[in-house]
């Protein structure tokens, strides 16, 4: 790394010559695997565009939302859901994130030799019934197997298409000074409820996953006639990574009101005794959206009258200055910086 | 969240800074000692509203920043070694040794796992009789407790196949090293509030005396923070030298007293180097010799590992409280969380990472 003058440190590890965790992790390690590993080759200008989705026109002038998500997922089932339920809302909202109505699924199962047939049964019960709530149907498919020990029981990938209205310019890129940010639920609850499903936190913990389809919520956003600039879900990374994604892309910088953002009373106490930010922790079925102030009220008032979107509220604004920042106006009435998740998230030692 | 609400009611935290303005006639130096206490006053801004005249300087209150270079190369030797699960407090599996990580380790084929106690180690050193199960026992004196208990489990169920990494600090003696060096600008202590919790604050009178230095015993919550920085600039504002207890829901002078004893069974003291300061006499714990079944520089003949470290680097000066981290010229340039050059920016108590995450340019 040549550095020559100034007073520094010793050795630098930026893990370039094999992959480790963090590069899963949602946060930065993995934006600049994708950055530095991938672009380079597949780079087109659909990729370019950095959303949630791909956005393809088609020779009629329609324009295709596709995405794809593979899951992983340990324990396969934890409270409020199971891999089935995650791998179709995690593609569903992928889709739906770019206002397309999400229709047809694809399903790529990899089964690790030994796995119960009832399991897979459950989980496929599962997926039917996440696909029934937000209305996609399930079009394609492919099984493979691999040995014993080579995989974790079960991983699914999905990929979705999905319409996007003519008209409707949603992107990570289109927040504007003068927006202001609404978060549709508590965050955290997704990522504390598979942490403490894998039993290993010496405490019993009252979390549910929000694993949810949110294509609904987000068309009867859309039926109000609002613009809106801006729709992501904050998963792995959490909220301040997603946060830090979109005011990197639109150019503007973002400030939360801490005292606004909702955090369930259980999830935080975990993440005080691990010593995990909630702001961190993964969503799968929470939205952020970045309107124009005098919108904010009619959205979220329809918002409200949904099933995953009773919680909705309004956590921050967008400004001009200071550009690729997030910053948040303290409950004591300080600012501080909120970064991006840098690699594996790890709780803290004492 | 109760209990936990109450410490950050904006409300009383105010009014404490309002009376710490009040008290303040002079510029004051005040280290806090402990890095999860840096991170809570970077975290929640407190410094931005203090008044001017206070200025906090962060102490090398952080484990995983002070462990020494050749305790991670020992480390990354054991864990590399075939039949080895090697256990770990999850922030250390970022801090660079020389060349390789722990994460570099467990990428390359290594069995290391993260765990969140020493007896989560012995749970798996029980469940796997073939491997040997180490467990990296850094920390102050707070994690001393657990990681004494598990040597002592270990020894009561027969277990042959657990031993510790030790790499314990203690607290006075590095203060120690700082109020005696001879450009120390430390007016005030904040001391580590978990860590009195275990050791009680009967060690401190004698220092503060020796140094003139005013101390109180200190908290995490921002209420407890700034009752902390209250009471140690009365002290200074009214000329008297004594140790005071601002987390008095925690802390008792005596300490824990059994956690004392068992540490004083299974410890004893030693010289320690810390990462960046050097070599401080009587500032750790290292197991004693009857306990040398459980020590695992000895079950792995790792003694020989001793790298050196470079000059270069001022995270010793920012451990010391000599520079701030935005001081060196490769902060969040060359060295970020991705990419840390030094121990301060890896760990989430370190102080470099503390300003990297909430404080650029604010």
């Amino acid at each position: 790394m040549g550095i020559e003058d100034g007073a520094i440190c010793p050795v630098p590890l930026p893990h370039t010559e094999r992959i480790v965790m963090g590069h899963g992790s949602g946060g930065k390690m993995s934006h600049d695997l994708v950055a530095r590993l991938f672009v380079p080759y597949f780079d087109n200008p659909v990729l370019r565009q950095g959303d949630d989705a791909g956005v393809v026109r088609l020779e009629n002038g329609q324009r295709l939302a596709i995405s794809t998500d593979s899951h992983v997922v340990k324990p396969l089932f934890f409270p409020g859901g199971d891999i089935g339920r995650l791998s179709i809302c995690g593609t569903v909202n992928d889709v739906a994130m770019l206002g397309a109505a999400p229709a047809y699924l694809t399903a790529g199962f990899i089964l690790e030799e030994g796995l119960e047939i009832d399991v897979l049964e459950r989980v496929a019960a599962s997926m039917q019934a996440a696909a029934q709530e937000a209305g996609v149907q399930i079009v394609a498919g492919d099984t493979k197997v691999v040995e014993r020990g080579k995989g974790d029981g079960l991983y699914i990938n999905t990929t979705g298409v999905g319409v996007i209205p003519p008209g409707c310019e949603i992107s990570g890129a289109q927040a504007r000074p003068g927006d202001v940010v609404i978060l549709s639920g508590p965050i955290g609850d997704h990522g504390m409820a598979v942490l403490a499903a894998r039993g290993d936190l010496g405490f019993e913990v009252d979390v549910q996953s929000d694993v949810a389809p949110l294509n609904k919520l987000i068309a009867a956003m859309l039926e109000t006639g609002t613009v809106i600039h801006v729709l992501r879900d904050p998963t792995r990374g959490g909220l301040a990574t997603t946060l830090n994604e979109i005011a990197m892309q639109s150019g503007v910088s973002i400030l939360l009101e801490e005292g606004a953002i909702p955090v369930r009373p259980q999830v935080a106490a975990i993440c005080e005794v691990l010593g995990f930010d909630p702001l961190y922790v993964a969503n799968e079925g929470k939205l952020v959206a970045i309107l124009p102030a005098q919108e904010a009220g009619r959205v979220l008032e329809v918002m409200r009258r949904t099933r995953y979107g009773e919680g909705a509220v309004q956590i921050g604004q967008v400004l001009a200055d200071s550009p690729g920042r997030v910053l948040m106006k303290t409950r004591l009435g300080s600012t501080r910086v909120v970064d991006r998740l840098a690699g594996e998230m790890l709780p803290r030692i004492c | 969240m109760k209990y936990v609400e109450e410490y950050r009611d904006a409300h009383l935290v105010r009014g404490v800074i309002d009376e710490i303005r009040r008290r303040v006639t002079r510029p004051w130096v005040l280290m806090e000692i402990c890095g999860g206490q840096t991170h809570a006053i970077i975290r929640h801004g407190l410094d931005q509203l203090l008044p001017p005249e206070i200025e906090l300087v962060h102490g090398p209150g952080c484990p995983v920043c002070v462990t020494p270079l050749e305790l991670i190369d020992k480390a990354l030797a054991i864990a590399s070694q075939p039949g080895v699960i090697f256990a770990s407090y999850g922030d250390m599996l970022r801090v660079p040794g020389s060349g390789r990580d722990l994460f570099s380790v467990r990428a390359a084929g290594g069995d290391v796992r993260v765990v969140y106690s020493p007896l989560d180690a012995l749970k798996i050193a029980q469940q796997n009789p073939e491997k040997q199960v180490v467990f990296f026992a850094i920390g102050f004196e707070t994690t001393a407790p657990a990681n004494v208990m598990s040597v002592m489990q270990a020894r009561a169920v027969g277990l042959k196949n657990y031993s510790i990494l030790v790499s314990h600090v203690r607290v006075p003696p590095a203060m120690q090293a700082i109020l005696s060096a001879p450009h120390n600008r430390v007016q005030g202590f904040l001391l580590a509030g978990h860590v009195c919790a275990v050791m009680g604050y009967w060690e401190y009178p004698s220092l503060a005396i020796q140094y003139g230095v005013p101390m109180a015993v200190t908290g995490f919550e921002p209420l407890d923070l700034t009752q902390g920085i209250l009471q140690t600039v009365r002290m200074l504002e009214e000329g008297r030298v004594e140790v005071e207890n601002a987390y008095p829901r925690l802390v008792t002078f005596e300490g824990n007293r059994p956690a004392q004893q068992m540490i004083g069974q299974v410890f004893q003291e030693r010289d320690r180097k810390w990462r960046g300061i050097g070599m401080i006499p009587n500032s750790g714990w290292g197991l004693r010799a009857d306990f040398d079944e459980f020590n695992a520089e000895k079950r792995f003949d790792v003694q020989q590992i001793q790298p050196e470290e470079s000059p270069l680097c001022i995270a010793g000066l920012v451990l010391q409280g000599l520079k701030k981290p935005h001081e060196c010229t490769a902060f969040g340039v060359q060295c970020t969380p991705e990419t840390p050059l030094g121990a301060t920016m890896v760990s989430s108590e370190g102080a470099c990472a503390a300003y990297y995450r909430y404080k650029r340019s604010v």
